[in-house]
């Protein structure tokens, strides 16, 4: 045991060195980061999932990140182009970026435009199966201008241009690694799906798939000063609640992802003091889908299916039972039971960013039975004797499928109850989430399918701009057997306002004009009921409290900003 | 015994191709997909994109013969090659048996993650006869007393406590109360020195026992009931009438006679130590086979599924032969032909 003088001695001098550390590289050990779904590639254009590109984000860097508050900022270039200094053209049909000069790959090889322009290559091969493809929509080309300036054209007008390149899922590879891995050869390229070479902050020295991976700082790295941490370790597997315990209450772990767990658990484990819960609002918004076409299965083909309107619900076609169903709600109860600080209450299926959050609906925020009673009474629906409302033969009765997921469950029993206060019967259904969201054709089970009468899931967009979310509620999104099921028109909306809206949406440029446009739509969805928005919900994260310089992000990977994070000493 | 082994050797053949098919079909059938992990922002067409390039778009007989193929011929080739270091026809254009998630090839993803499996689950194996063993002979010889007692207590909560339970306990009471043991196995740590294997050991401690229990209550419960079997014959009478301590008639006596069936079961158990366990694996993220299995099944990693299955259905039938020719080495009353 040390004396107390010595010991205050002692701090002092570790305080002092810590400072000093902070501006040098590698000097505060390994960060250890630990992800309940373990990383299986480190290719993020090849990724089966979220954990895969933020593995690779260590790795490799696009050229612009989303900072945590959805704002676009430089990584590999001098700054972001917009229609003001030039870089964007008038019409919008093409955008030019300036590379930082002086950069160079881990290998030590200089990092040109030549890699950017292979990357689109690489993404854009027809045969490669990129999952970042939706990223490069609409590109027509993307040619280097000189050593150090790329443009990238559009076939149409783009008024958002930041597709291509910004924020990690796609990311900047270099051509002289994967040359030889383009198109159906790419999966065969394991030496270099495993050890991407890139220009972030770390580079890879282990990679154990569906385990493990261990990076090292990158010695070329641009800011001579970062990373803080000399080695990282980032482990896979296991479930959220022993992840949250691994930072929360053992302290093994300087960092879990992504902890969906029952608020309950999360503040007991969050008392011990080792670590704190963060959490982050981007635009993923828990929602009920109300069908709006007969799921009758005695359809056969037509079951689920718009066929011109001609196939109403039953009862869901009735405006009163949709916005009844929505009014019933108690929504906070929603929050307090299943989400804690990573859920809010909302009325918007675009809840974020902020200029694009309407208030047309905030109606829904308070829980009102007399009124959704008032509505169905006045619509004609009247009690059964077994408490159950029915008009013409027609029972109020639901089937309400989900993914099996704990917190969804209860978020489903909840509403059950509270919709038998309206005199209306749920049946409730849970679905693998594999098989829900997989788009198997031969399943009735998917969420694209949707042969029941709700469904709740959540849904989001990447990045901050929202044309491309609002547009999946047009009459052409409508899945249907025509189309393999495929579109995202889960309630078979169909309104030609609606449309006109889209189109409008994709050539406005200004972005006050912009944000009129999307709330406008999101308001008609709200209130014709096609939509029951429920929570806001955030990304959950716990780190430990040692470990300095977490943003949690929701717009870019989490790691995004690795290169700050720092040991607290 | 020779043309009996080598009947049912010729038998094992029809039965793993059958076993096969109806995995491949299985698997096949399941509504799962390689791209449910996806952000929901990735829309269909892509998703669509993605799973042809895995080979989806072909039909269900090509994608079967292609993986008999790459798995029973091409695998085994490169095995080969690997091993002797020769090169045997053009062998970069042979197709390997390629995991969906990592794509990379499935059997270097099992070879690297065998040898946490055999540590971890064959180690618990070992301290499972270790402890079973003893207890089973003690608690027959003195049956009903307060050790049987205890000891058929013990085992029966061993026995019907899931590991889920007993793993998530122990992290529990260890790691987050006590703080002695890491509740997360680290797969990079190397044993140098003694330190180091003074924290190997730390890591491993609570995976094996928590296996142990489990198969220790098993194996007990075995060896009791034979020994109990064997205690009240007139053999064992004779040995005592002929003056022989008790030690050498239940040592040298009973227990070798006990040992029969109980060695039969440990060898049907077996191919559980190549198969990993699952649950406690994935409690204690070791990097074991199991892991890797529940980890393909979640993110419907189809080639590594039928892979691991088969290989698991392969070690099955080749122990259950184990097992039934030892029986007859064993027991000479048994004969085979």
């Amino acid at each position: 045991m040390l004396k107390p003088r010595l010991l205050i001695a002692a701090t002092a001098a570790a305080a002092m060195v810590a400072t000093a550390a902070h501006a040098e590289r590698a000097t505060d050990g390994q960060l250890k980061i630990l992800y309940w779904q373990a990383p299986s590639i480190l290719n993020p254009y090849l990724s089966g999932g979220t954990k895969d590109i933020d593995a690779s984000s260590l790795i490799v860097e696009p050229l612009a990140h989303y900072d945590e508050t959805g704002e676009i900022v430089p990584a590999l270039v001098t700054e972001i182009p917009t229609v003001a200094n030039g870089g964007v053209s008038k019409d919008f049909t093409s955008i030019t970026w300036d590379l930082m000069p002086g950069i160079v790959w881990s290998d030590g090889t200089p990092f040109t435009s030549a890699d950017v322009v292979f990357s689109a290559e690489y993404c854009m091969h027809p045969e490669g199966g990129c999952n970042a493809a939706p990223n490069f929509e609409d590109v027509k080309s993307v040619e280097a201008l000189d050593k150090h300036t790329v443009k990238i054209t559009f076939d149409v007008p783009k008024p958002f241009p930041y597709g291509p390149f910004v924020g990690s899922n796609s990311p900047v590879i270099q051509k002289a690694q994967f040359e030889n891995c383009m198109g159906a050869k790419a999966p065969e390229c394991t030496e270099q799906n495993f050890g991407t070479i890139g220009t972030g902050p770390f580079k890879v020295v282990e990679f154990r798939a569906n385990d493990v991976v261990l990076y090292e700082a990158n010695d070329k790295y641009r800011d001579a000063a970062k990373p803080a941490f000399a080695t990282v370790l980032m482990k896979g597997g296991g479930d959220a609640v022993s992840a949250a315990r691994a930072v929360l209450e053992t302290g093994e772990f300087d960092y879990a992802w992504n902890l969906q767990v029952e608020p309950e658990i999360l503040n007991t484990m969050a008392a011990a003091g080792k670590g704190k819960v963060i959490s982050a609002f981007g635009t993923s918004v828990e929602r009920i889908m109300v069908q709006l076409t007969n799921p009758d299965p005695a359809l056969g083909d037509k079951r689920a299916t718009y066929q011109d309107g001609n196939n109403p619900h039953p009862f869901l076609s009735d405006p009163a039972v949709r916005r009844a169903l929505s009014l019933a709600i108690d929504r906070e109860i929603l929050v307090e039971a299943g989400y804690g600080s990573a859920g809010q209450v909302t009325c918007n299926v675009l809840p974020a960013p902020a200029i694009y959050a309407s208030t047309a609906n905030d109606w829904c925020k308070t829980q009102d039975v007399a009124a959704a009673n008032k509505l169905l009474d006045d619509a004609g629906w009247a009690r059964g004797s077994d408490g159950v409302r029915e008009k013409d033969g027609v029972r109020l009765s639901l089937l309400y499928q989900t993914s099996t997921n704990s917190v969804r469950q209860g978020t489903q029993a909840l509403i059950k109850q509270m919709w038998q206060e309206i005199g209306v019967e749920t049946e409730l259904r849970n679905i693998s989430s594999s098989v829900f969201f997989g788009g198997d054709q031969s399943s009735p089970d998917t969420f694209q399918k949707f042969f029941s009468d709700v469904e709740m899931y959540t849904n989001l967009f990447n990045g901050t701009d929202p044309e491309k979310y609002m547009a999946r509620w047009t009459c052409d999104k409508m899945p249907s057997p025509d189309n393999q099921w495929i579109g995202n028109n889960m309630p078979r909306y169909c309104d030609p306002a609606y449309d006109k809206l889209a189109e409008q949406l994709a050539v406005t440029a200004a972005l006050e004009e912009r944000a009129v446009i999307a709330k406008k739509m999101n308001d008609m969805l709200i209130d014709y009921g096609a939509i029951i928005p429920l929570i806001h919900r955030g990304a959950v994260a716990a780190h430990s409290n040692t470990l300095g310089g977490v943003k949690q992000n929701v717009w870019d990977a989490t790691p995004w900003n690795i290169q700050d994070w720092h040991r607290i000493k | 015994m020779l043309r009996y082994t080598v009947r049912r050797l010729l038998f094992a053949i029809p039965t793993l191709l059958v076993v096969s098919f109806i995995i491949f079909a299985l698997l096949d059938l399941a509504p799962n997909d390689p791209t449910g992990d996806l952000p929901l922002t990735i829309p269909p067409e892509v998703r669509e994109q993605i799973r042809l390039s895995l080979g989806l778009g072909e039909p269900f007989h090509i994608r079967y013969f292609r993986w008999l193929e790459q798995f029973l011929v091409n695998e085994p080739l490169n095995m080969i090659e690997q091993i002797w270091g020769v090169e045997i026809g053009n062998s970069a254009e042979r197709l390997r048996v390629t995991s969906w998630s990592t794509r990379s090839p499935v059997v270097d993803l099992i070879i690297s993650r065998l040898p946490q499996t055999l540590w971890v689950v064959g180690l618990s194996y070992v301290v499972a006869v270790c402890i079973a063993v003893p207890i089973g002979v003690i608690s027959a010889y003195k049956q009903y007393s307060v050790f049987d007692q205890i000891g058929t207590f013990v085992s029966m909560i061993g026995f019907s406590v899931p590991t889920f339970f007993t793993g998530t306990l122990m992290i529990v009471i260890f790691s987050a109360q006590l703080g002695w043991l890491p509740s997360i196995y680290d797969t990079t740590h190397v044993v140098t020195d003694f330190d180091s294997f003074v924290t190997q050991l730390k890591q491993i401690i609570m995976p094996v026992m928590v296996l142990a229990l489990f198969s220790a209550a098993q194996l007990s419960r075995f060896m009791r009931s034979s020994m109990l079997d064997n205690l009240n014959l007139d053999y064992v009478r004779t040995a005592r009438a002929k003056g022989m301590t008790e030690s050498v008639v239940l040592l040298v006596h009973v227990l070798r006679n006990s040992l029969i069936p109980v060695v039969t079961v440990i060898a049907l158990g077996l191919p559980q130590v190549f198969a990993g366990a699952i649950i406690t694996e994935q409690i204690f993220r070791v990097n074991g086979i199991g892991q890797l299995l529940i980890i393909a099944i979640q993110g419907a990693d189809i080639p590594l599924v039928q892979t691991l299955t088969f290989i698991f259905a392969f070690l099955i039938v080749s122990f259950n032969l184990i097992a039934d020719l030892l029986y007859g080495i064993l027991d000479p009353r048994i004969r085979y032909d």
